[in-house]
């Protein structure tokens, strides 16, 4: 029998109070009847799903009841049901989208087989964490390895499309055949690379992305065999990708083989430039594969001392790789950031439903009274609240399903990913357990508040239920709690919008006002020539100087901020150690002036500095700096240390010009040299001759663009014309993840300082509302407005300085552990807690000002009548 | 306690297990496990109700007014002071008159059409 008493269990608590001592009789009159043990077993089973269907019945009928008692209450109250709703929703919706840009980046695995065994070799030196890979020692690392189930290199590759219209730049990677082995994709369309693809007599191919499948070719079915020309070799499509096969990163429109085969093939052991990736074989730890990378890096060190003389690797897993840790911190600010917005949400929430329940009390008690359970009141109490959550939760869907678009901003170009972050089955699960959880984490606790003092006491007339007890100091302790949130995010978003302004005041170098430029693309071979390209720039050079407005013109092999570019090493004379690197750039006279770099010392590259003549170089204030300290640097020499020509060839430095930013505004930039484009030999680094343009001018874009654009088209009629876009767009690029990130916790900050002005004013009209005859009677005994003024104010000061204070103990800590994103603004910085301080008391002053002045009006005939 | 006629049309159909307790009941107040005796010797066995479904319709009924709890016990020596007995109410005995009368009418209209055997 006791084991029926615990399945009894199953049933409401009222029915089973009521009902429990018969159900048990009854079962037990039946068991005495059974004779033998067969009818015994079925008595149980047949008891057992009794039990089971009529207790899920009994709930469902409580649950129903409750439902109907519960729209009831709310059609009755609609401005408090209207306010709970927006809250919850607008918490639910503000988490829910920072929930689903989380998941998106950084929660769910890569997009990839086995992600989790999927690692990105590095180089790794005394001056460098990460350096690309030369093909000989990638080639070397591919063959001595054995951790591996497969290795793969890439690099990045673009090429001149020449379909029907105007010839077209596209971004693309080369790759080596075991690319998508390694990342185990198959083509949508036709097949990816083998080995036959990949060697020098193969025939070329190129497998297209789905999106440029599309774009260039309007999705034709017949796109396989199809010979398409990339810059001036023809290449067999071979293959398209899936629509949602992205990598290296999102914009990549086709895939070329990569050949990395003969280490002798003519590849320079120290010219780094080869990503590349790996799948660790199943059971084979990353640390074990490490090791054995470090024994194969010492021995090539050993057998090439000149070139990989302490050149170590490093693996690192791919998705580290992918996700840098300021996105990641950036992702998880974010994410915090809603998370305190659904917290404050959710303290509305219980706040709103405590004070109801406190004007409920009659009711409760009289419900008591007349024999309902305490077990039933918490469950009609809880109906409300996970009724509210549950309005609260599909309102939050709207809230962020509008909000998606720009969180979609968040996620970074160069992720392997889709930027469409969507709704799912996941997001939505979540949306569904913090509804739960809202429901009913914050509706117990007023639902258990209020039930457990229900007694006769509230049936007496004119008490005043919860003031100055401990129900009042629980909600006081749930607005505090609200204040101290939003100070936090006031804070964090405050210190954020002073890194953003820091990193904006960062001089780049140049001066990015009414800059336009464009990248121009040399159709090779021929432009291997210096005099081919020679008669080019100084064609569009000379006419573009020439159009009304142009202040200044030149080309420069790649502008800063927009990536790529080379990183050479030096050697100066008499200097020894390794060599340490430059940001190597070639460009056209005119090209400082145009950009508003000042030539500190010396001179410009000028016209006369020609292939036959003294090689010269402009390089960077930190250069002179770093090989001439306390020297003149004009008149000094250098070379690189590669081995061709060109780049061993001595270069007397004849100018330094102010440090350029290259490698963008917050990172670390490697000093500048700057040689003269004329003097680039026939057919030598082609890669570094100048393509990007810079015109200074005072002509509107919209007009200068058309012209321009056409003085290259009739110069060149094979030349693609790419990025158009003005400096400044360039530059404020840089700061367009910290803007989107700032323009969303500022509005978390709102929103959470909104809610708790909300919440504070909703316990203040409480308690004034509870208290008018208090007032009434000081107004009677003599008191001032000023005096009510002053105690209700006085209370809403309390909770704001006690909230702001310890909102800003909190801040502190959140400021650190987000030291990364704040450009090296202090978490104490005065300015920003000094403004908030002031914006949570006119957040507190406008709340109470409302309950302030209803208190004066409290009636002194009112008490004197004896309310 | 007073009630119209629409409170007992609201009610029409009764569940066939509310009718059998409030016939079960009609002539004698009766506690739980006598009602299952009751119903399963009218139905010579052929309907065994579930303890379970008794009291949730009990439950309904008593919400309903159908029936109430009886203060009268039987003789000390027949009672178990544990078990609770049940009595019909005048809108009980109402509304189990307005179901049978419904149901007569409803056979009535079967034989009409010779899908109901005729009266023996």
């Amino acid at each position: 029998m006791r084991l029926h008493s615990i399945l009894l269990y199953l049933y409401p608590s009222s029915f089973r109070a009521e009902y429990g001592a018969e159900l048990s009789n009854v079962f037990y009159q039946r068991k005495q009847r059974a004779t033998n043990p067969i009818e015994v077993s079925f008595l149980w089973i047949r008891e057992l799903v009794d039990i089971l269907f009529n207790a899920a019945y009994a709930h469902w009928d409580i649950l129903r009841q409750d439902l109907r008692y519960t729209m009831r209450t709310l059609r009755r109250a609609p401005g408090f049901t209207l306010t709970a709703i927006v809250v919850t929703g607008l918490g639910i919706g503000a988490n829910t989208a920072a929930f689903s840009i989380t998941d998106h980046v950084l929660l769910r695995p890569l997009p990839f087989a086995n992600a989790d065994r999927l690692v990105q070799l590095w180089q790794r030196t005394p001056a460098y964490g990460r350096l690309e890979l030369s093909p000989p020692n990638f080639h070397d690392w591919h063959n001595s390895s054995t951790s591996f189930e497969a290795m793969a290199a890439y690099s990045s590759d673009t090429a001149t499309f020449l379909g029907k219209s105007e010839p077209q730049r596209l971004e693309g990677t080369r790759v080596t055949p075991e690319f998508f082995q390694v990342l185990k994709v198959q083509a949508t369309l036709g097949r990816v690379f083998t080995s036959q693809d990949v060697h020098q007599a193969a025939p070329a191919t190129v497998i297209l992305s789905y999106a440029f499948w599309q774009s260039g070719f309007g999705g034709v079915a017949d796109i396989l065999g199809r010979s398409i020309r990339l810059d001036n070799e023809s290449a067999t499509v071979i293959g398209v990708m899936p629509p949602d096969f992205f990598f290296p990163t999102r914009g990549k429109q086709y895939w070329r083989p990569l050949l990395v085969t003969d280490p002798n093939m003519g590849y320079i052991r120290d010219n780094y430039f080869l990503y590349a990736i790996a799948k660790l074989k199943p059971g084979v730890g990353i640390d074990k594969a490490q090791a054995e990378m470090g024994v194969i890096a010492d021995q090539l060190a050993r057998q090439y001392p000149k070139e990989n003389d302490k050149v170590g690797a490093y693996l690192q897993p791919l998705q580290e790789t992918l996700i840098p840790s300021q996105t990641r911190l950036l992702v998880w600010a974010l994410f915090g950031a809603s998370l305190c917005v659904l917290l404050i949400a959710c303290t509305n929430l219980a706040n709103l439903l405590l004070a109801k329940a406190m004007a409920r009390r009659k009711e409760l008690t009289v419900r008591a009274a007349i024999g309902a359970g305490r077990e039933r009141l918490v469950r009609q109490l809880l109906t409300e609240s996970a009724v509210l959550s549950l309005a609260g939760g599909l309102v939050g869907i709207i809230v962020a399903v509008a909000g998606l678009p720009l969180l979609s901003q968040l996620v970074p170009p160069r992720l392997p990913l889709s930027d469409a972050t969507v709704l799912d089955s996941r997001v939505l699960a979540f949306v569904a357990l913090v509804t739960l959880g809202t429901g009913f984490g914050f509706g117990v606790l007023p639902a258990l508040r209020m039930c457990r003092g229900v007694d006769h006491e509230g049936l007496k007339e004119g008490s005043r239920a919860g003031v100055g007890g401990r129900r009042e100091r629980l909600r006081s302790v749930l607005v505090v709690a609200e204040i101290t949130v939003s100070v936090v995010l006031l804070i964090s978003s405050g210190l954020l919008i002073r890194a953003l302004w820091r990193v904006q005041s960062i001089d780049p170098g140049f001066k990015a006002d009414s800059v336009l430029s464009m990248q121009t693309w040399l159709p090779m071979p021929r432009y291997a020539m210096a005099a081919t390209r020679d008669t080019f720039y100084t064609t569009i050079l000379s006419q573009v100087r020439a159009l009304p407005g142009v202040s200044g013109a030149g080309f420069i092999s790649f502008l800063p901020m927009t990536g790529g570019g080379g990183i050479w090493p030096v050697v100066v004379a008499g200097q020894v150690g390794i060599p340490e690197t430059a940001a190597f750039r070639l460009v056209s006279p005119g090209f400082f002036a145009a950009m508003g770099t000042p030539i500190i010392v010396g001179r410009d590259i000028g016209d006369l500095d020609v292939l036959g003549g003294p090689h010269v170089a402009v390089v960077s204030e930190s250069f002179a700096k770093r090989y001439w300290p306390n020297q003149n640097p004009i008149g000094q020499t250098f070379h690189f240390a590669f081995d061709f020509p060109f780049a061993r060839q001595e270069k007397t430095v004849v100018g330094i010009a102010g440090d350029v930013r290259f490698r963008g505004l917050e990172r670390l930039n490697e000093p500048q040299v700057y040689l003269p484009y004329r003097q680039l030999p026939d057919r030598t680094s082609t890669y570094y001759a100048p393509k990007d343009l810079v015109v200074r001018s005072s002509m509107d874009t919209a007009t200068l663009v058309p012209l321009i654009r056409s003085m290259i088209q009739k110069a060149e009629p094979e030349m693609p014309i790419s990025a158009v876009r003005t400096l400044k767009d360039v530059v404020e690029l840089q700061t367009e993840p910290r803007t989107t990130q700032i323009r969303l916790i500022a509005a978390f900050a709102g929103l959470s300082l909104l809610l708790a002005g909300i919440g504070i004013h909703g316990l203040l009209s409480f308690a004034v509302g509870q208290r008018k005859p208090e007032f009434g009677l000081r107004i009677a005994l003599g008191a001032q407005r000023r005096d009510i003024l002053s105690i209700v104010f006085r209370e809403g000061l309390v909770l704001t300085a006690t909230g702001t204070l310890l909102g800003l103990i909190a801040a502190y800590y959140v400021g650190r552990s987000m030291e990364a994103l704040l450009a090296g603004v202090a978490a104490t910085d005065p300015l920003t807690l000094t403004v908030t301080a002031i914006v949570a008391f006119a957040m507190t002053l406008s709340g109470s000002l409302l309950p302030a002045l209803r208190a004066t009006r409290a009636d002194p005939t009112a008490v004197i009548r004896g309310d | 306690m007073t009630y119209s006629q629409s409170d007992i049309d609201d009610l029409l159909p009764l569940p066939p297990a509310t009718f059998h307790i409030l016939i079960a009941v009609a002539d004698d107040d009766r506690h739980g496990y006598a009602i299952i005796q009751d119903i399963a010797a009218r139905t010579s066995g052929e309907l065994q109700m579930s303890a379970g479904t008794l009291y949730r319709s009990i439950q309904r009924m008593q919400e309903q007014g159908l029936i109430v709890e009886s203060r009268h016990r039987p003789d000390p020596e027949e009672d178990d002071e544990r078990r609770r007995y049940y009595q019909i109410t005048t809108f009980g005995t109402a509304v189990a008159r307005a179901e049978a009368r419904r149901l007569t009418d409803l056979v009535k209209l079967a034989r009409a059409r010779g899908i109901a055997p005729e009266r023996s």
